[in-house]
């Protein structure tokens, strides 16, 4: 497993637009499987359109603890990428002036940028409903820096979102590196004990399953089950929800399907899936993405594409919300991830 | 001359039976369809049933189709392991057991 990000390696996938040009070429090349582009026109025209914006999603940046295999961030200890204190405070801005809903922080790692703290305080005092930080768990027990933070989410009413990609150590380890497993369990342990999870607590508690290799999720409730009744009985684990999310082909999971020989077998099973229900209910309908530098994107894999809202605004400092409801939508074959099936979202499945 | 008899890809096309007898094609789709739903056995029990089937009827689209079914479903290489041990349990009791009417036999016809 590697242990830097492709940008690290100098991998030809770290550039975006390498990756851009992959998916629209080989199986996607005219005569080929439709383009997502292709498949939309098939539907009506206003299918994929911005609705009320309800998500503020925030990529404090690229640094993890971790380095995943699967990661569409290409994150990892040796991204340096932070959103600055200047840029988050427009966020704050943006938090008072809109009705944004949910505001979901995201990385890397978002717990080791310096300023989380003082932000997660700052935006919790401005009482936005639903308050998200999705953690990768091992970061709560990375150093004892970061052991309070179960109370720290606890006072500030924090919602969180957890990845734990299975509830057995082999699949888990094998995605997001060894000894990953016990230290999530830890964790989840230390957030149970502080009051998350518990059934009728409001300090929620939710898991993300990402699939470990090159298949779609399964229903998200009968998962939802087997994670319950497995993390209950092996470790005492309670948890509220899960959310499963499609693994789109983009950066190092991009880099696992080519090189594991999967690619165009995973990009058919895509496309067959393609369910023009979930259109409608897609994360880039109600989400806007803000990345570390403050630029703004229809949802977080946008931002690894480098595809800017196609809007006159684009930078959180520009915001304005008429104008940015009036985009179109950024679209590559990437797509396909979140229309497969039961669609997928950072809230799981869609439908 | 070198082309398999089984191509992977193959797979795909599995609809394409319908062609030449749409009725009996979509007849066996649908009941095939139903037969997975989720009722008195869970649809993960009856992925687990189909993956075990395939090896005993030694189906390679199947084993592919099933292989992949239960991955999506969550289910593990133990658990999986575990299914095709029973179809070889099933096929190898089923030589064993006529171990008895040979002994039968042997037993008879010696003095």
């Amino acid at each position: 497993m590697a242990t830097k990000s492709l940008k690290g390696r100098v991998h030809a996938l770290a550039e975006s637009s390498k990756q851009l040009t992959f998916l629209s070429n080989g199986i996607f090349a005219p005569g080929g499987l439709p383009t997502f582009k292709e498949k939309l026109e098939t539907l009506p025209a206003d299918a994929l359109r911005p609705k009320k914006l309800e998500i503020l999603q925030m990529n404090l940046g690229y640094m993890c603890n971790q380095v995943c295999a699967h990661c569409h961030v290409d994150a990892g200890p040796d991204r340096k990428e932070m959103m600055s204190r200047e840029t988050l405070s427009y966020c704050l801005q943006i938090l008072k002036q809109t009705p944004v809903t949910t505001l979901d922080l995201t990385g890397g790692a978002p717990e080791m940028h310096p300023d989380f703290r003082w932000f997660v305080a700052e935006a919790a005092s401005i009482g936005v409903e639903d308050f998200i930080v999705r953690s990768n768990l091992t970061i709560l027990r990375a150093n004892k820096k970061y052991y309070d933070l179960p109370h720290f989410f606890k006072k500030h009413g924090i919602h969180v979102v957890s990845s734990l990609p299975f509830y057995k150590k082999e699949k888990t380890d094998r995605q997001r590196g060894e000894g990953v497993f016990s230290q999530s369990i830890q964790a989840l342990q230390a957030l149970n004990d502080v009051g998350y999870g518990q059934q009728g607590s409001k300090l929620l508690l939710d898991l993300v399953y990402n699939p470990s290799g090159a298949f779609l999720p399964a229903n998200q409730q009968a998962l939802e089950h087997d994670f319950k009744k497995a993390l209950k009985k092996d470790f005492d684990i309670d948890f509220h929800r899960l959310f499963t999310i499609t693994n789109l082909p983009i950066s190092r999971f991009l880099e696992y399907l080519i090189a594991s020989e999967n690619y165009e077998d995973y990009m058919h099973r895509l496309v067959e899936a393609f369910n023009p229900a979930a259109v409608a209910n897609v994360m880039c309908t109600n989400t806007l993405s803000v990345g570390w530098d403050g630029s703004l994107y229809d949802c977080d894999f946008n931002q690894m594409l480098d595809l800017k809202v196609a809007s006159p605004v684009q930078h959180i400092k520009d915001f304005d919300l008429a104008q940015l409801q009036a985009r179109e939508i950024c679209i590559s074959q990437h797509c396909y991830g979140c229309t497969a099936g039961a669609g997928s979202s950072c809230q799981g499945s869609v439908l | 001359m070198n082309t398999p008899y089984y191509q992977s890809q193959d797979l795909k096309k599995f609809k394409n039976i319908s062609d030449w007898s749409p009725e009996l094609g979509e007849k066996f789709f649908e009941y095939y369809a139903s037969v997975f739903e989720e009722s008195a056995l869970t649809a993960r029990e009856k992925s687990l049933i189909a993956l075990a089937v395939a090896h005993t009827v030694q189906c390679p689209y199947c084993i592919d189709a099933y292989t992949q079914d239960g991955l999506e479903r969550g289910i593990d290489k133990q658990e999986m392991m575990e299914a095709v041990h029973v179809a070889a349990a099933i096929r190898g009791g089923a030589s064993l057991v006529h171990g008895v009417q040979m002994m039968e036999v042997y037993q008879k016809r010696s003095m």
